[in-house]
Order: structure tokens, then C-alpha cells, then sequence
């Protein structure tokens, strides 16, 4: 295991967290994954598992709530895109998400881009939780950046932003409000437990048909707890420390499909659905560092031409370390 | 906030409720409790039907079935309530009943809708019982759900829980006098602790959360195992089962055929759906469709879940 990068989110989001001012700002406080005790939340869907819901602030939606969001889109603008412009990203990224979210510690995003303007990464930037950016991916040549879907937690109702990196370095946004709460702070469930149990296991399944030199969408799954630190056992009055994912690589044939920089917003088990461009029967390889600078990397084989759609999976080789 | 053991201020730290205003709050409420109806499903045994709804300050969180069993010597409460009213309306109504000493108070599972009336029963000092995974999940999540239950009924009003003071690993009993409850602690199914009670005299299963009818049920735990459980369930010897939600008593096992379809449907259509490579979202909005008719509340608890079946299956082979 080699020496691991300062990372890099989390500097940025400290800044972020200075600058943000919002509510939530204090409560992330030095370190992203810190604790936030009465921070958050008023209605949970996660929640609802419990039967506890809450008068729904959020569904006659004022001015001033608007406002205090605007205001810290501004800031985090600020602190995590220096002196950087950003335009709408009307017809080139849009951004698609529950309105309600099911279930707060698991929200299904999907971010499509358009083939207008060619793209080099795609930011996710969840404004009100503890550690607001929650992935940037970086395309490699690999790659068919033209469809990303990813699973989040979102601690509050939140303004969600998708933000798109040209080419030619100019940054397109869209914008999605999201009604969820509580999803960084829910209590560990059975998942967790199971995920702990068997983490580093992935699978990876083709959605289309192949055919060589054309996109071919596939999901990955990951597991691992992703355990945010945000757990408290209230006996001990000790959190469940921090362990999460920070960067998954994934290349075909040695080329790069995309690097993601992640952070703690990100689901337990992550499920990642990402395009490539297999140009014949390859090797796709996936290697995952979290944060105690353990990594897992499986290489799975891309069949050719001649698989149905829907066939998972490409072969799963034997875990690394 | 004075207390006398280690045991009771752990308690009371726990529940993070003032329990020296506890009195204060039954008296000023006494008169206020004729909402609060138990109905004898069997003799010797009074439910409270909570109501179909989720919680709001005009329920004080009175949404799940309670209510209690008297025997020759003694008193059992199964569940204590949703919330320190909840449970002091619980206990008006076992004392209008009975003066006999309330001796144990049976939690189902980790809802706080089932537990957090237990403060209002701790100057009885009974045996609080649950499912030896019981006092884990508490901890885990109290603070989680406390502070919601707060917001909405304020603190005064939202109870708290209270540590197990006697643990079923697999099998237990107590004896009410004249009247012995058989307690089993399942595996996980509704939740990871959940608790279930047979009184043989009269062929009384109190299923709690295991069972629920006419309301839909909420999957916290999982879906194989609760159907199995489930199915371990119905061949027990009761004729009557009291569901955690919905009506006060069901035949026994016919009773539990809507939640067994549910739950069937919901594994097959996920199962489908992970198969046919749906995303989540997508069987979020399919899967289950079929038994929307069905159930109350079924918009607010089917997407969740399906996500939770989504994610406990989608790593199955």
C-alpha cells in the first residue's frame, strides 16, 4: 500500500464549510466527518421507516428558505470554484433525482450530459450536507460520459448541483431540489453489518448489447459500509469512526474510463452506472482506495460481440488485497 | 433530576426525559385520556388500536397497537407506547382495570412508536424485556429518533427508552400468575430485534410489528428473513394474533395472508426487477404496484421499502 495523497476533498471542503455560512456550516465544523449533533434535520424519510414524519417545511417553501439557499450556493461556489465563472447548463447537464426521496441514506441521482459540448468531469455537489461536495469524476479517453448514476445520502433538505467541466475548461450547472433529511446521521442497519462483513466484493453488470466501438453502459457495485463517522452509540458516546471510499479508478484495456475523488455523502455499497467504449472482448478494471488507504481492485472480462444484453457479468477475477 | 440507582439514571440519561414532571403530566392530563380505548381481545388481554397514521402532535404519537395482559398476581405491558403520554395514558388505563403490580413491560422492537412510553412505567420498577439485539439497536439510534419524536410533541411530551432489563436470546418465559407468556426472539425480519409473545390460555399470539394489517408495513430489517419468520409464525398454536398495526385482533394464521402476499410480491417483483437490470429508481416505481389499493399509507412506506429489498438483494447471485 503506497504512502495516500492529502486528500484533496477534504481540504476543499473545509473551505467550504468556513466560507459556506449556511445553518449547516458550523455543524460540519474542522472535519468533515465530524459529528454534527443537532445539526440537520426535521423530516426524515429514512425516518418514516420508524413512524415518526414530521410537518413538511419544505412543501410551502418561502422566500426567505430560497434565499438562505441561494446564499449558500454562493458561498460553496466561492470555496470550491475559485474565481471561476459558471454558466446554465440547460441542454448540455441535467441533473434527475426523486423529489422525495424514499429512503435519505440511499437517493438514486442519475446526471446525463450531451454530446454538444465534449466533457472532461462532472462535479456533485449536495449543498447542505456536512461535507457538501459529494463526487468528482474525471473522464479518461475510455470513456462515454454521457450518463452517470450514482446512489447519495443527503443529511437535509438540500439544493443538489451537477456541474459540468468542458473541454475546454467552462462549467455548466443544473440544479435540483430534494426533499430528504437525516440520511447521513440514520443508524447503522443490517446492510452495514453484511457490507462490513464482505467488503471489497464488486460486481459489474452490461446493461446494452455489445457491439464494438460502441457505448456500452455498465453498473458497478461496490461493497463497503462507507460509514460517514456520523453514528453515534449513545451508551459509549463514541461515533463509528470514519471509513469510507475516497477514489475508484476504472480502465478498459489500461485506458482510463474515469477517476472519481468521493467522499463520505456517498451510499453504503456504492452503485456506480458509468459508459464506456469496449472496442472488443477486454478487460475492465476497477481498483477502489478508501480512506484507511486499503484498496481492492477486481478485473472483470468484457465478453465481444455475441452477449445479450443484460448478461451480467463479466467475469469476476479474484479480489486484490 | 434525581435518581436513586445507577441503573435509573442511566435510564433516565438515556431517555433524556425529565421524569421528575412525569406525575405532573399524568395529573394534568388526567381527564384527557378518554381517546385513550383498550378493547379485550381475549380475556385477561386489552389492546389499544393506534391509529393509521404517522406521527403528529395532535396523536402524541399513539399510532401502534398497545396495550396489556392481566393475570392472577401480575400485569404485563406489551408495548408501553409511542411516547411518555402515550405510555401514561396506557397506565391510567391499566389501573382503571387492575390495581395488581405492573411486573414486566415487554418492548417488541427498537420503533419508537412501540418504546418510548416506557419512562411513564419505570416507578413500577418492572422487568423491561426485549430481544437481546434489543439494547444495541436502542443505542444506536435513540438520539436518532428522540430528537425527532421532540420536535414534534416537545420534549416533555416525547418519552424516551429504557435499557432491557431482561433479555430473550431464543426462547423465555414469564408467569403472570395462573397465566405463563411464552416470549421468542426472531431473527431478523420486521427489524433485527424483533420480540413476539404467545399466551397459551386463551390461543393469543401478540405478533407487534411482526404482523401488520390493513396498514402497510415498513421493512427495516429483511425481507427473507421476515417471511420467514413469518411462515414460523403461522404455525404456532394461537387462533387469534394481535398485529402491531391495524385492527386490534385477526384470526390466527388466515390473519396473516395479506402481509405474506406483500411481502411476496414485493421479493418477486425486486428480484425481477434486479434481474431485468431496472435501476432503483425505476422499481421504486413499479415494484409492488399491484397492492397500492390495499393498504393505508401505502404511498409513504412502499418506497422505502423497495429499496430496502432492492439493496439487500441486488448482491445476491
Amino acid at each position: 500500500m503506497g504512502t495516500v495523497k492529502q486528500p484533496l476533498l477534504a481540504t476543499v471542503l473545509l473551505t467550504a464549510t468556513l466560507v459556506g455560512g449556511g445553518p449547516q456550516a458550523v455543524a460540519a465544523s474542522a472535519s468533515p466527518h465530524a459529528p454534527a449533533p443537532g445539526g440537520a434535520v426535521q423530516t426524515s424519510a429514512a425516518f418514516r421507516t420508524a413512524s415518526v414524519t414530521h410537518p413538511d417545511p419544505a412543501d410551502g417553501d418561502t422566500d426567505s428558505e430560497a434565499a438562505t439557499r441561494a446564499s449558500r450556493w454562493q458561498a460553496l461556489q466561492k470555496a470550491l470554484f475559485p474565481g471561476r465563472s459558471m454558466d446554465d447548463g440547460a441542454g448540455i447537464v441535467k441533473l434527475d433525482a426523486p423529489p422525495r426521496a424514499a429512503d435519505a441514506a440511499l437517493v438514486p441521482i442519475s446526471i446525463d450530459l450531451s454530446t454538444v459540448k465534449p466533457v472532461k468531469g462532472v462535479y456533485v455537489v449536495i449543498d447542505n450536507n456536512p461535507a457538501p461536495l459529494a463526487a468528482h469524476f474525471t473522464f479518461g479517453p475510455k470513456a462515454d460520459p454521457h450518463t452517470l448514476k450514482l446512489r447519495v445520502r443527503i443529511d437535509a433538505y438540500t439544493n443538489m448541483h451537477a456541474i459540468a467541466e468542458s473541454q475546454d475548461g467552462h462549467l455548466f450547472v443544473a440544479t435540483r431540489f430534494i426533499k430528504a433529511s437525516g440520511g447521513c446521521s440514520a443508524p447503522a442497519g443490517s446492510d452495514d453489518a453484511a457490507a462490513l462483513a464482505d467488503m471489497g466484493r464488486m460486481k459489474l453488470h452490461l446493461v446494452g448489447d455489445f457491439a464494438a466501438g460502441k457505448p456500452e453502459q455498465a453498473v458497478l457495485m461496490v461493497r463497503h459500509p462507507n460509514f460517514n463517522g456520523m453514528q453515534m452509540n449513545q451508551i459509549t458516546r463514541y461515533y463509528t469512526p470514519p471509513h469510507f471510499i475516497r477514489t475508484i479508478d476504472a480502465t478498459y484495456e489500461g485506458g482510463s474510463i474515469f477517476h472519481l475523488d468521493s467522499d463520505i455523502s456517498m451510499s453504503t455499497d456504492p452503485v456506480i452506472t458509468f459508459g464506456f467504449v469496449p472496442q472488443a472482448k477486454g478487460q475492465l478494471k476497477v481498483v477502489v482506495r478508501d480512506s484507511k488507504d486499503t484498496t481492492f481492485d477486481h478485473t472483470f472480462e468484457v465478453p465481444g460481440p455475441g452477449r445479450a444484453a443484460g448478461t451480467p457479468e463479466a467475469a469476476d477475477k479474484a479480489p486484490g488485497a | 433530576m434525581v435518581t436513586t440507582t445507577p441503573v435509573t439514571r442511566r435510564h433516565a440519561l438515556i431517555a433524556g426525559a425529565c421524569l421528575c414532571c412525569a406525575p405532573a403530566f399524568a395529573q394534568k392530563r388526567a381527564g384527557e385520556t378518554n381517546a385513550f380505548a383498550t378493547e379485550e381481545v381475549a380475556s385477561g388481554i386489552y389492546v389499544r388500536r393506534g391509529v393509521d397514521e404517522d406521527v403528529t402532535a395532535r396523536n402524541e404519537d399513539g399510532i401502534a397497537n398497545i396495550g396489556f395482559i392481566v393475570g392472577r398476581d401480575a400485569v404485563a405491558v406489551m408495548d408501553p407506547g409511542g411516547s411518555l403520554i402515550d405510555g401514561q395514558r396506557l397506565r391510567a388505563a391499566i389501573r382503571q382495570n387492575t390495581q395488581l403490580p405492573i411486573k414486566y413491560v415487554v418492548m417488541s422492537h427498537v420503533h419508537p412508536d412501540h418504546v418510548f412510553g416506557a419512562p411513564a412505567f419505570q416507578n413500577d420498577r418492572p422487568q423491561f424485556v426485549g430481544h437481546a439485539r434489543l439494547p444495541r439497536a436502542l443505542s444506536l439510534r435513540v438520539d436518532f429518533y428522540g430528537k425527532r419524536l421532540q420536535d414534534t410533541l416537545g420534549k416533555e411530551r416525547a418519552g424516551g427508552v429504557i435499557s432491557p432489563t431482561m433479555l430473550v436470546q431464543d426462547h423465555a418465559e414469564i408467569d403472570l400468575g395462573g397465566r405463563v407468556l411464552a416470549l421468542t426472539a426472531h431473527g431478523i425480519a420486521h427489524t433485527d430485534c424483533d420480540l413476539s409473545v404467545l399466551d397459551r390460555n386463551t390461543g393469543t399470539l401478540l405478533a407487534a410489528d411482526l404482523l401488520f394489517v390493513k396498514r402497510v408495513p415498513s421493512l427495516d430489517g429483511s425481507l427473507r428473513g421476515w417471511l420467514k419468520e413469518l411462515a414460523a409464525l403461522e404455525s404456532v398454536a394461537a387462533r387469534r394474533a394481535v398485529p402491531g398495526h391495524g385492527p386490534t385482533s385477526v384470526d390466527w394464521p388466515s390473519g396473516a395472508k395479506d402481509l405474506e402476499r406483500y411481502l411476496g410480491t414485493l421479493l418477486r417483483e425486486t428480484k425481477e426487477a434486479i434481474a431485468k437490470g431496472m435501476d432503483l429508481e425505476a422499481a421504486v416505481g413499479s415494484v409492488a404496484q399491484s397492492e397500492r389499493s390495499r393498504w393505508s399509507l401505502f404511498d409513504d412506506y412502499n418506497g422505502h421499502n423497495v429499496t430496502q429489498a432492492f439493496k439487500e438483494l441486488e448482491w445476491e447471485q
